[in-house]
């Protein structure tokens, strides 16, 4: 566990080009440039807050403001954890020119690409900050919990695209399983919606890994409450056992990317 | 081994052997379960073959000591790029050992993570750190990368508009500024022009110079022979012989000659190319001697109006000599079904020191039309003359070498 750690530290140089040629490579050729950076993520929220509008419009129960700060402050990070996943995955297969030619740590790919996608989310995130400063939002002790909730949140994304990239290096069907799977999480994810809606059930989402997180940043943020102690642990223990499972697994296979591509 | 040539041995590779499977992997869901009952089933066994499995390499060993230029040689398909893949760490054999000490850097595929849309200056930042190098490393060595690639004008271009030509010299040039212990070199040489050539050559001996270790996978024999003073000779995945350069050279050279593959159709055939002396079968000759070359042929059917040609060249294939039966006098040959020709051919060895090679052809007389062509059928080596260089022996005489006083004019004046 610790070995591969050092190796990345050793390449922490090749780690941070691999970041940025993913990130200068995405807008290059374009009219618009680094604008699309903006642009996308907030296209995402608004689609977030037209979708809160409708629920609301066709269940006929009053619209809150928080509800509406509530979406926005979770589809930025959900949209962040699509787009590392769906680049995650990739990462191995669309360098396997590299990967054949030339040795290096490959656990850096999955991890550049996870990264690469922090710029969007970090402009994504001075937008909704924005926002809820208009809306006046307020602030709490509280929000020290959001360097902890994020966190948490990108090492899931790390330990998803770890174990996914090596997999649909193996076999490319991985990368339709996760198209699918990504399409449909969004029903059982909270992010248009609070868990609290189902009464009862509302456990059954927050097994979902993911879940107790996105709650616990609208919690903390909007509600200014402490998220959920035991859930968010829950998360925390998850995403521990996947980052284990993830990397000893990936040096497992390593050896075997070369001939397998 | 003992702990002293251990730390004298930059590289050590032990009993290596490595297989791989033909045709396609199993890529899809459909094939992995039968595949994974079976690896359950019966623990999978490196000394045994599935079917559809081969070895690329079998038991090789060898060891490459600290500062010393090790070359690889071998015919295409001998195992040399597996080797190389294993020392880099790209793949892991499947039984044996390597230990190699510090930074290894690899000419094998310069170029290599290139992208297109990035300028030739990203490119050098982007190559540089997937080489091994630290950004600061990089700055520093910047110029000097820009400097020996010779695009100081593009290199604010995005290289998709480069040349081929263009795109591995950068490619080359980073990787040459890469400070390693142990240098890996395959087939780069033949990149660019004969200037960037040189250039590589130059680069390549001050890195020898400077102590690093140099292991050298190439064709061009000369430049293997230049640069390296020990080499291995690889054959189907097995050590045939590891020695000093030149003895590994004719033995690959003389095994060569034994194998032909010959197209089953052609209705006559060029079947053996020996060269002799009076007392027998040889390959080494020394200069100014006598060399005989003896041609068979075999005919399958019947065939008029032919001539046996044989053509010297040497190790750049280089024409040296040619001369035909038809030339030197001899009626055009006709062989009938099942009947074979052998023409002896003597020549007076004017060569000097070098490996030479005999392209053996058999022409239709009137036309020249090839029936059937064998190049580098046979491999002779000559022994120069003390006091001689060059590729040929003119025989030279001192005819005169006199001393005497310089009266009739200044010094350095020279008209």
């Amino acid at each position: 566990m610790f070995q591969p750690i050092r190796e990345v530290l050793d390449r922490r140089d090749l780690l941070y080009m691999l970041t940025w040629r993913e990130i200068r490579v995405k807008y290059k050729q374009t009219v618009m440039g680094t604008l699309w950076a903006v642009l996308m993520p907030l296209v995402i929220v608004c689609a977030g807050l037209v979708v809160r509008v409708a629920f609301a419009k066709a269940s006929e129960t009053p619209l809150a403001w928080s509800d509406l700060t509530s979406v926005t402050v979770k589809a930025a990070p959900w949209a962040f954890f699509v787009s590392a996943l769906r680049f995650g995955t990739n990462s191995l297969v669309a360098n396997t020119d590299l990967i054949t030619k030339v040795y290096l740590p490959r656990v850096i790919f999955p991890l550049a690409a996870v990264f690469s996608q922090l710029l969007d989310f970090l402009i994504a995130g001075v937008l909704v900050g924005l926002f809820l400063v208009v809306v006046r939002a307020g602030f709490s002790v509280y929000l020290f919990w959001l360097p902890v909730l994020l966190a948490t949140l990108i090492a899931l994304a790390v330990a998803f695209a770890i174990v996914l990239s090596a997999a649909s290096l193996f076999f490319r069907d991985v990368k339709y399983i996760v198209e699918v799977f990504l399409t449909f999480a969004i029903f059982f994810t909270p992010v248009f919606y609070d868990t609290s809606l189902f009464g009862r059930w509302a456990p059954l989402l927050l097994i979902n890994p993911i879940s107790p997180l996105l709650e616990g940043l609208s919690t903390v943020v909007i509600l200014h409450r402490s998220p959920s102690i035991l859930w968010v642990s829950y998360s925390f223990v998850v995403t521990a056992l996947l980052i284990t499972v993830a990397v000893t697994t990936f040096r497992k296979v390593e050896p075997f990317f070369a001939e397998s591509v | 081994m003992t702990s002293a040539t251990m730390a004298v041995n930059v590289l050590d590779v032990e009993g290596v052997f490595k297989k791989f499977r033909r045709g396609e992997l199993h890529n899809a869901l459909r094939d992995l379960i039968p595949a994974v009952t079976q690896r359950l089933m019966n623990r999978e066994q490196p000394e045994r073959l599935e079917p559809r499995e081969f070895w690329a390499l079998q038991d090789v060993s060898f060891s490459v000591r600290r500062g010393e230029a090790f070359g690889i040689i071998g015919a295409n398909g001998a195992g040399k790029s597996t080797i190389l893949k294993l020392l880099t760490g790209i793949m892991r054999p499947t039984k044996g050992s390597i230990r190699a000490g510090g930074r290894i850097s690899a000419l094998i595929e310069v170029s290599a993570g290139f992208h297109q849309d990035l300028t030739g200056r990203e490119n050098i930042y982007l190559n540089g750190t997937i080489l091994g190098m630290t950004r600061e490393e990089i700055r520093r060595r910047f110029d000097a990368i820009v400097d020996f690639s010779g695009l100081e004008e593009f290199i604010d271009t995005p290289v998709k508009r480069y040349s081929s030509g263009m795109f591995a010299r950068l490619g080359f040039s980073v990787a040459a500024h890469v400070d390693p212990d142990l240098l890996l070199v395959d087939e780069v040489l033949s990149v660019g022009d004969y200037l960037f050539q040189r250039k590589c050559i130059e680069r390549m001996n001050s890195v020898i110079a400077s102590g690093a270790t140099v292991v050298f996978v190439s064709h061009n024999l000369r430049a293997v022979s230049n640069l390296c003073p020990r080499s291995l000779l690889l054959e189907k995945g097995r050590v045939q012989m590891v020695g000093p350069t030149d003895d590994v050279i004719r033995t690959y050279f003389r095994r060569g000659q034994q194998q032909r593959v010959v197209d089953a159709d052609s209705g006559v055939l060029l079947t053996h190319v020996i060269t002799h002396d009076d007392s027998g079968p040889r390959v080494e000759f020394d200069s100014g001697g006598k060399l005989r070359i003896t041609v068979e042929a075999r005919a399958r059917t019947p065939h008029h109006e032919v001539s046996v040609v044989i053509q010297i060249v040497d190790d750049h294939q280089y024409p040296v000599f040619e001369t035909c039966t038809q030339r030197l006098g001899a009626d055009a040959i006709t062989l009938d079904r099942d009947q074979k020709v052998e023409c002896t051919f003597e020549l007076d060895l004017n060569l000097g020191e070098g490996t030479f090679h005999i392209n053996a052809l058999l022409h239709r007389y009137v036309t020249n039309r090839a029936y059937d062509r064998w190049l580098a059928a046979a491999t002779f080596f000559v022994t120069g003359a003390p006091g001689e260089r060059g590729i040929a022996t003119l025989h030279p005489r001192l005819a005169a070498c006199t001393v005497a006083a310089a009266l009739d004019g200044a010094v350095g004046a020279r008209s």
